[in-house]
């Protein structure tokens, strides 16, 4: 049993991608800054020295064009691993991850296999505004042959990047800025999460709180919080989005027959819809009360930090939900009504 | 010259047009769907390239490709069943006429939309390199490529990166209906090219015997010296942007002009000038692609259709 220790969520990302190039030379890092300036997050901090520039390939500000190399390596069995900035910079290169990583292994009926990793940080920092902050997960995750993998924790950032980099399909893989230096125990050495398996990252009676990301951490506060009146929340995170974990899902509703999707990200369209429309499918006798879906409002991402707040799911959103969905809320609706939000809807 | 080489160079373009010439009355008849290009006219271009290549090294081509993946393959049957569906083409019938594949004979795709695969070229030959291997990629686009994104960051990575890739654009002078001379700032693609930077040549896409020259050349010193080359290839196509399109941007002495200089018949009148074939000798190989692809017709015909069962397949691996 590999000896568990505390390191950052970058380090375990680092310490993943590590591991596998020595135990694989087919792997390579490719991205911008990932090499001389050690990574516009840190995350790849000293992977160059040790790699060398053969393998850990700084490329110019031209995400259409390097996103498109990974493909074409990828395609002759190499095994990119492709890092964008931040992944509101891989919208200039969406014909790559949709028209082409996406239907290639489809269109020529399984000749090839596609070993390719995307990653980078998703979703909101700090005050980034509207083109810096968004949460992107349900775009990818709509289309058929990308998987979409969103870890919470440290150990999860290590296990699921090593299976990603070992799976033989096109893997986005979406960080979080703001968990970059979240820290938590990671098991030295071979460490692998099976990605499409959703963990209970808090078990509980009274309600599930489905989740994945940094609103894990959101959601395990409010756990925390309601316990202390006796509510026993459930905190299932998905930790991959494609392929979903609906197993677990219904399982844990199964149990606590009430539940209430947490998520950065737009409502419209979004992954929590599709998780509500699942448990519809498939535990609603099992259900006690409608699901609730605790979103970003439903507006681009606003500069001002008082704005910023209103944006994002909040602790107090999810406990306001949660007391709906158990019926002890005294005020209908939500306590920051977005209506005006919600015209194009 | 090599008469051999120059028979066999007459057979593939007989063929590629043959086969097209089939699959447009396929079409008309009903039995091939979806979009279907033409490259009538413009078979020297992709003939003559291929022939310049290893089998080992990579193709990566466009929608309008059954004249590269005839060239790389020979499979008449297996792009015929593609082009109807069946579970017997090329790409399992989940591709049609954009998507012909075969990753074993290296012949990869087959892409639809404009631009997005010249960075994958870009890719496959970093590859080669990343791993020491000698290949070459191949990549055939279209001139309306010229003013994509992807394309210009595709030759930008290739130049960068001294990447053993040769782009071969092949200017028929129109993007869809509208002519280059309304959508391209210059004259030639080949400028363009020459700031990323890489040697870039003109070549006249009509002579299938110039154009497996300058390929040679491309080739070998994309393998020798790891560095990218670029062909402009100036030629004409007979058709339609697609089947659908009747072409009525062109006017007809504009199209009997280019038609003077059809590939097919300049690589004919050479060989007999040359004295290595009789018209009847070229007949005979003439007919012997028909033949081929009357057999891949039948092949496609009497094909079964995908299984249903299998529509799922192949989404992950």
């Amino acid at each position: 049993m590999p000896e568990p220790r505390v390191i950052s969520f970058r380090e375990a990302l680092r310490e993943a991608m590590v591991e596998e190039m020595e135990r694989d030379p087919s792997i390579f890092l490719m991205g911008e800054e990932v090499g001389h300036y050690n990574g516009a997050y840190k995350v790849s901090e000293g992977m160059l020295a040790r790699f060398g520039e053969a393998r850990v390939i700084d490329t110019p500000i031209a995400e259409t064009g390097f996103a498109g190399v990974g493909i074409g390596a990828a395609m002759i069995g190499l095994r990119p691993i492709i890092e964008f900035m931040t992944w509101n910079f891989s919208l200039t290169a969406i014909d790559q991850l949709i028209n082409n990583a996406a239907k290639l292994r489809y269109m020529a009926n399984g000749q090839f296999t596609l070993p390719i990793v995307f990653r980078g940080p998703g979703g909101a920092a700090h005050a980034l505004a509207a083109q810096h902050s968004q949460a992107l997960e349900a775009l990818f995750a709509h289309v058929p042959g990308l998987k979409v993998v969103m870890p919470s924790t440290p150990a999860d950032a290590k296990g699921l990047l090593k299976a990603a980099i070992r799976d033989d399909n096109p893997v986005c893989f979406i960080e979080s800025e703001v968990m970059y230096a979240l820290k938590g125990e990671v098991p030295a050495g071979e460490h692998v999460v099976p990605l499409g398996v959703a963990e209970v990252k808090r078990p509980g009676r009274d309600v599930t709180l489905v989740t994945w990301s940094r609103m894990t951490h959101t959601c395990l506060k409010v756990a925390e919080e309601l316990a202390r009146d006796g509510i026993e929340a459930e905190v299932l995170d998905l930790r991959t989005i494609r392929p979903l974990d609906v197993a677990a899902m219904v399982a844990s509703v199964r149990r606590t027959h009430r539940c209430v999707v947490v998520q950065e990200g737009w409502p419209f369209a979004g992954v929590a819809a599709e998780v509500v429309a699942l448990l519809a499918r498939d535990a609603f006798d099992d259900l006690d009360a409608p699901p609730e879906r605790v979103t970003n409002l439903d507006v681009p991402m606003p500069y001002a930090r008082n704005l910023e707040e209103l944006v994002l799911p909040s602790p107090a959103r999810v406990i306001a939900a949660v007391r709906r969905v158990l019926g002890r809320e005294e005020t209908v609706g939500a306590p920051i009504p977005p209506a005006r939000a919600q015209r194009g809807r | 010259m090599d008469a051999t080489l120059l028979l066999d160079l007459y057979r593939q373009m007989c063929l590629s047009r043959r086969f097209e010439e089939a699959a447009a009355k396929a079409y008309s008849q009903g039995k091939v769907s979806g979009f279907l290009h033409l490259y009538i006219g413009q078979e020297a271009v992709a003939v003559g390239a291929i022939s310049a290549a290893e089998p080992t090294d990579y193709i990566v081509a466009t929608y309008r490709e059954h004249a590269h993946y005839l060239a790389r393959t020979g499979d008449a049957r297996g792009a015929m069943a593609e082009l109807y569906g069946r579970a017997t083409g090329c790409s399992g019938g989940r591709g049609g006429s954009m998507h012909l594949f075969d990753a074993r004979k290296r012949f990869f795709g087959g892409w639809a939309i404009v631009g997005g695969h010249v960075p994958i070229a870009a890719g496959v030959a970093f590859g080669s390199k990343y791993r020491g291997e000698p290949d070459v990629t191949l990549c055939f686009f279209g001139d309306g490529t010229a003013n994509m994104g992807a394309f210009h960051e595709g030759l930008a990575l290739a130049g960068l990166w001294k990447l053993p890739v040769v782009f071969i654009c092949e200017n028929n002078q129109y993007a869809m209906g509208t002519p280059l001379y309304r959508t391209l700032s210059v004259e030639d693609v080949a400028v363009r090219a020459r700031g990323y930077p890489m040697e870039a040549e003109i070549v006249n896409g009509d002579d299938v015997l110039e154009m497996r020259e300058a390929t040679r050349h491309a080739i070998s010193r994309a393998r020798k010296d790891s560095l990218p080359f670029f062909l402009e290839a100036k030629t004409y196509r007979f058709r339609g942007h697609s089947v659908a399109d009747p072409a009525k941007y062109r006017t007809r002495e504009e199209v009997q002009k280019w038609m003077e200089r059809d590939p097919i018949g300049v690589l004919a009148g050479r060989i007999r000038t040359l004295g290595i074939a009789t018209d009847e000798q070229l007949n005979a190989v003439d007919d012997e692609a028909k033949a081929q692809v009357q057999d891949a017709v039948l092949f496609a015909e009497e094909s079964p259709v995908p299984a249903p069962e299998s529509v799922e397949d192949h989404v992950y691996a």
